[in-house]
């Protein structure tokens, strides 16, 4: 581990932050095509997130330490989650931390101090947002630990960087079990991410918010924060899907051909998983709140297939 | 033998019976009445593709004509018939959800494990690929029955003996290499005439209690109950 | 007499001490505050350091008492495991030595007697520091004995509470029910072995019929003193009504004893474990925790709820130690000590943030009068560091890194996660199913205490009363922080920790963890680098410069500093405290999601002067389903019983002259 590859791995964090609101531009553009209309430039994001950085901040007479502290501790657990899964190669040092435990525990720290945010000012759309949000984690967690127990049955590790390494060692095989684990998984991005169809990233009435409503009281660098911290966390499901299930392409070493061929392979990968992602929001219409459990049964449900055809149909006798 | 010492189309099969076993989870809990139809269409064409690989694999010629059977009548022909019938008799917005889908499912997944324990002390180690297949026949013959008792539409309760019957032909066609021909169709004219008076005694049945709900068929308890 | 003994020895004479010199203070109430409480104190700080000691030196020492019966005097011993729990013990009791002074000068002025309160807080450690130390079945029992009366004495010390009485009478009687099964238990093996020493009974062999005899016995026994579901009832009952500092301590201390008790008759005096064992434990561990953390999101009581959640979190233990009986069972002897260490970890995490709770809500009754979440509000204003340490509290209960809860939960998954080298495949489907029931336990107990935080803490205060709270005193702040600088560091160097307990399995099971800490400190490995891997100090930093780095970038440019305004609004009314999210209206999601778990009232009622009143009452279902059949069939069998009761002289010579006949037939 040399010091170049230290110096990868803060660029491979870095690159992290510099992608994400990119992902989310595509994913308006391809939306406004499908809508028939030209849409924002896919580089507005960027500009949103400037924008915001530079204005005034403005806080509640009754918001507490809690309130303003929370944006940093959001943002830093959720880039600090995504910064260690692998993006571009496979060995970098910080791997060793990327373990689907830890990064679920960091996601959960995330989200425990925006609920806490929506619950700071004391009005009703930031309880509503927190205790929906909670429920749907809730649902969630077991959905997505089931999908990665399925993976690591089969790959005997969480470390994220063996399952991919485990994934290009081995021959084409098609399982059943993965197919179950990344339909599973695919259910819980849309769920925790706050996509359609379970929640509208881009509603306006607050009695149909769920993240937009913790976040409803921030602005300035405040919000700007949340924001990026909310682009970050698609941006790592969409690395996890595709890097977990199609791994080719990412840099088994550090040649500087194979970290170009990584990055491109990665930037290939996400724009197609946008254009699906922008398809099923444009298709499906958000459900009704307490649709959004018997969404995550079909998840659990997916998971514990995924696990019982590892079990019956993958292991010998 | 483990998975990835299989060929590719051994694990295509693995994956195809791992999507039946999906489909007859879809069926169990599935609440609107042509969604579930549509689910055991998928459910035999996923069947017929699985013969069609067994087929390719080496097995009898007639493999390919049993698939083509299973495609037109199980995935194409019933579920049109079915679709009918739905349309006649009023009930394409039916929705008969369960009342307690959590405790069916996980019912039904112990279904699962149980049919698993079952399969696994038969031996015959090169014949392991395929006893996996039969636990997953096993499991969609059992989630079936579970259908039946959990639901108590009629036309439901259908789908679930159709269900179980698509179980059993799987089994049939993964661990033996397929019934010989006449057999299969003996089989599937038995299915056909079962669908047709089937569609004969609904309307008997909603003429004279005026619901298809099966729960209400009660007249002949000892206890002098009227339904009125 | 090795030093950690000479250390235990003296926390149990200081204990003794500080109940005496309480129970003599009669009219002098200050003196508990100032020499009870500090003796008390020191006590705990004496088992901790002894503890330690005993688990650094991994040796056991044993020694005889000279009490007791004349042919059997009480002995004692202290190996790996007894030290690890007289440190659980110790830190919570320094702690609330610390924090207890100035808890009880608010109960000066009243009429509780406090010198009763001290002394039986005495009794009540001396009591558990004894349990573990016991080497035979008397001392066992007759330090259960204490520990059980003197708790019950401190939960009934509210008295005059009618429903007080009958938690304290709930508390007494199940109590003692748990201790009869463990009674039987120890019978079993002493009848074995031909004595009551656990030297003797840890030689002896059991047939699998009476080995799984005594391990139901000492399952119900320990199960029912720990608060297991279906035998947790006196649980949320008792816990509240105590004086929060001895609610810390039973909670987060007593239920560890009950976990002692299981583990050292189980994995030790047994020997030879069976797997169906492991499933059992594993089942109802499961059960447990999902079912304590329901109940738990639907209380807006704190201290009922904290009750509930240390339900939930034995279950986690519980968990832990049935994957570990599992895999010991089946010939996995490395993944069972791993199981067996994250269930320990487990333990003293739960000791420390539920006693850390606990402190806090006592903090919270003593400053604002007030234990119901509904009137509380804003209280970060008002108690700034004791709502900085309960939210320590919080996001350790709810195993977030990088505090304490997360490593003993990490640990868990990866044990359970390593069943894929099972060879039963239903045992293979089965392990996930309850790691993935664990997983939704931690999920809800982190929604739960959103909720808790949300609600006492932050938004707006809800009553006068909660406006107006006062200070709270120093000794307070410093008893939770000390608990909560330690789970920061139990979170932060567990390669430590699980360095110093892997004494424990070493012991008992003959062999340790090697490879968790082979990485050196940084690096926690239960099974090998490259399958799991956890760095919480690598975690920590890089928080911590991450943290530093959005700080100096967004804050520092020197822009305009944060304006204060109103909130919004949607251009109506402003805010006020009662538009704010409640309780049960946090938890309303929850609770339409797991409705048929509990037995839920709710209604909407019309008041006669034209008001709408709203009404919810959620009650355990354990209890309909399962106490009062037994209750019935008690008093139903009580009364066939009590036919014997004619009133007849003549009937009852009888009676006499029967079993008189009997017993002469049994002799000859």
């Amino acid at each position: 581990m040399t010091a170049s590859h230290w110096i990868l791995a803060a660029v491979q964090a870095l690159l992290y932050l510099a992608l994400a609101p990119l992902l989310a531009g595509w994913l308006r553009k391809v939306k406004a095509w499908l809508q028939n209309r030209r849409g924002a430039p896919v580089l507005q994001p960027y500009r949103d997130l400037f924008k915001l950085m530079h204005k005034e901040v403005r806080v509640a007479h009754t918001a507490s330490p809690v309130f303003t502290s929370a944006p940093y501790i959001v943002f830093v657990a959720t880039w600090l989650a995504a910064a260690t899964l692998p993006l571009l190669a496979v060995d970098l040092p910080t791997a060793a931390i990327a373990d689907i435990i830890v990064l679920a525990g960091l996601l959960g720290l995330a989200r425990f101090f925006l609920a806490l945010a929506g619950m700071d000012v004391g009005t009703p759309f930031g309880g509503m947002g927190a205790s929906r949000e909670m429920m749907i984690s809730t649902l969630a967690e077991p959905a997505m630990l089931m999908a990665v127990f399925t993976l690591t049955m089969t790959a005997h590790s969480t470390n994220l960087a063996s399952v991919i390494d485990f994934q290009l060692t081995s021959d084409f095989t098609l399982r059943p079990s993965y197919l179950f684990a990344l339909a599973a998984l695919v259910l819980v991005a849309l769920a925790e991410c706050g996509r359609i169809p379970v929640d509208n990233p881009t509603t306006h009435l607050e009695l149909t918010m769920v993240h937009e409503g913790m976040i409803l009281e921030y602005s300035g660098r405040h919000l700007a924060l949340m924001e990026w911290a909310a682009q970050v966390k698609l941006l790592l499901f969409g690395v996890l899907l595709v890097n977990i299930f199609f791994p080719w392409g990412i840099a088994q070493s550090f040649a500087p051909a194979a970290l170009a061929t990584g990055l491109g392979a990665i930037v290939l990968k996400l724009g197609v998983l946008g254009i699906f992602l922008a398809v099923g929001e444009t298709v499906l219409a958000k459900m009704r709140l307490f649709r959004a459990p018997a969404f995550l049964n079909l998840a659990l449900l997916l998971g514990l297939l995924g696990l019982l055809s590892y079990v019956i149909l993958e292991v010998g006798a | 033998m483990s998975l990835t010492e299989l060929p590719l189309l051994e694990q295509f099969m693995l994956v195809l019976s791992a999507l039946v076993l999906f489909t007859s989870f879809v069926l169990l809990a599935q609440a609107r009445l042509i969604s579930t139809i549509h689910a055991f269409a998928w459910q035999g064409a996923l069947v017929a593709a699985v013969t069609t690989v067994v087929a390719a694999t080496g097995g009898s010629g007639h493999l390919y004509f049993s698939a083509l059977l299973t495609l037109g009548l199980k995935a194409l022909l019933i579920p049109w018939m079915l679709h009918r019938l739905a349309r006649r008799l009023d009930l394409e917005r039916h929705v008969d959800a369960l009342d307690r889908p959590v405790p069916v499912i996980m019912a039904a997944v112990a279904l699962v494990i149980f049919a698993y324990w079952l399969v696994l002390p038969m031996v015959a180690e090169e014949m392991i690929f395929t006893r996996n297949i039969v636990a997953i026949s096993l499991s969609v013959v059992l989630v079936g029955l579970l259908m039946m008792v959990a639901r108590a539409q009629a036309v439901v309760q259908v789908l679930g003996f159709m269900s179980i019957e698509n179980g059993l032909f799987l089994a049939a066609v993964s661990a033996t290499g397929g019934m010989p021909l006449v057999v299969e169709l003996g089989v599937a004219f038995d299915v056909l005439v079962a669908m047709i008076l089937f569609g004969v005694f609904f309307f008997q049945i909603r003429e004279s209690i005026d619901s298809l709900d099966v729960d209400r068929l009660r007249r002949l308890t000892e206890t002098a109950e009227d339904d009125a | 007499m090795s030093a950690a003994l000479l250390l235990v020895a003296t926390a149990v004479g200081l204990a003794l001490a500080s109940a005496a010199v309480s129970l003599a203070s009669g009219a002098w109430p200050s003196v508990l505050r100032r020499v009870g409480m500090p003796l008390f104190g020191l006590a705990g700080l004496a088992a901790f350091a002894g503890g330690l000691t005993a688990l650094v030196q991994g040796e056991v020492v044993t020694a005889t008492l000279p009490l007791g019966l004349p042919w059997l005097h009480w002995q004692i011993r202290l190996d790996a495991l007894a030290g690890f729990f007289l440190v659980v013990i110790g830190v919570v009791s320094f702690a609330v030595g610390l924090y207890g002074p100035a808890y009880v000068r608010g109960m000066e002025k009243g009429r509780d007697p406090l010198a009763a309160l001290g002394g039986f807080s005495g009794l009540f450690l001396a009591g558990m520091l004894l349990v573990v130390l016991a080497a035979d079945a008397f001392v066992f029992m007759i330090a259960w004995e204490i520990m059980s009366l003197s708790s019950y004495f401190l939960v009934a010390f509210h008295h005059e509470n009618s429903a007080n009485r009958r938690a304290g009478f709930l508390y007494l009687l199940m109590a003692h029910v748990g201790g009869l099964f463990i009674l039987l238990g120890y019978a079993v093996l002493a009848g074995f072995g031909g004595g009551f020493e656990f030297a003797v009974m840890r030689s002896v062999e059991l047939s699998p019929a009476w080995a799984s005899v005594v391990f139901g016995l000492a399952f119900i026994g320990f199960g029912m003193k720990a608060g297991l579901v279906p035998l947790h009832a006196w649980l949320p009952e008792a816990h509240p009504v105590a004086p929060s500092h001895i609610s810390a301590l039973m909670s987060a201390v007593m239920l560890k004893v009950a976990v002692y008790g299981f583990i050292r008759v189980v994995f030790d005096l047994v020997g030879e474990v069976h797997w169906q064992w492991g499933v059992v434990v594993l089942a109802v561990g499961s059960i447990t925790a999902l079912m304590g953390v329901l109940y738990a999101l639907m209380q807006h009581d704190l201290k009922r709820l904290l009750a509930y959640h240390s339900v939930e979190n034995i279950g986690i233990i519980f968990i832990g130690l049935g994957l570990s009986l599992l895999f010991l069972a089946t010939g996995h002897s490395l993944l069972g000590v791993l199981a067996l260490v994250a269930a320990l970890y487990h333990t003293i995490n739960h000791a420390l943030f539920k006693g850390l709770l606990f402190l806090g809500a006592g903090a919270i009754l003593h400053s604002a009068n007030e234990r119901d979440l509904g009137k509380m509000g804003g209280l970060l204003r008002r108690m700034p560091w004791t709502g900085f340490f309960f939210l320590v509290g919080c996001i350790s209960i709810a195993a977030l890194p990088p505090f304490n809860g997360f490593v003993s939960e990490w640990l868990t998954f990866q044990s359970a996660l390593q069943a894929w080298q099972l060879e039963s495949g239903v045992l293979r489907s089965l392990v996930p199913i309850a790691a993935a029931m664990l997983a939704l336990t931690g999920a809800l107990a982190a929604a739960c205490f959103v909720k808790v935080y949300g609600v006492a803490f932050l938004g707006q205060p809800r009553s006068r009363q909660v406006r107006h709270a006062r200070r709270v005193p120093f000794g307070m702040r410093v008893g939770q922080g000390l608990l909560a600088a330690l789970c920061l560091l139990l979170g932060v160097l567990p390669t430590v920790i699980v360095g110093l307990l892997d004494a424990i399995p070493r012991q008992l099971l003959g062999e340790g963890l090697p490879h968790a800490t082979a990485e050196g400190w940084l690096w926690l490995t239960p099974v090998a680098p490259d399958t799991a891997s956890y760095s919480a100090p690598l975690v920590v930093l890089l928080i911590a410069v991450m943290a530093g780095l959005a700080w100096w970038v967004w804050h520092a440019g020197g822009r305009a500093g944060v304006q204060r305004c109103d909130t919004w609004d949607c251009g109506f009314t402003p805010p006020g405290p009662r538009m704010q999210y409640t309780a049960p209206a946090f938890a309303q999601p929850i609770r339409r999601v797991f409705g048929s778990v509990f037995a839920i009232e709710e209604a909407v009622e019309r008041q006669e002067d034209g008001s709408q009143r709203y009404r919810l009452a959620v009650r355990d279902r354990a209890w309909n389903l399962f106490y009062v059949p037994v209750v019935r069939a008690v008093e139903a069998s009580a009364r066939q019983v009590a036919r014997l009761q004619s009133g007849s002289l003549r009937v009852y010579l009888g009676w006499t002259l029967a079993t008189l006949l009997v017993l002469l037939w049994i002799i000859s």
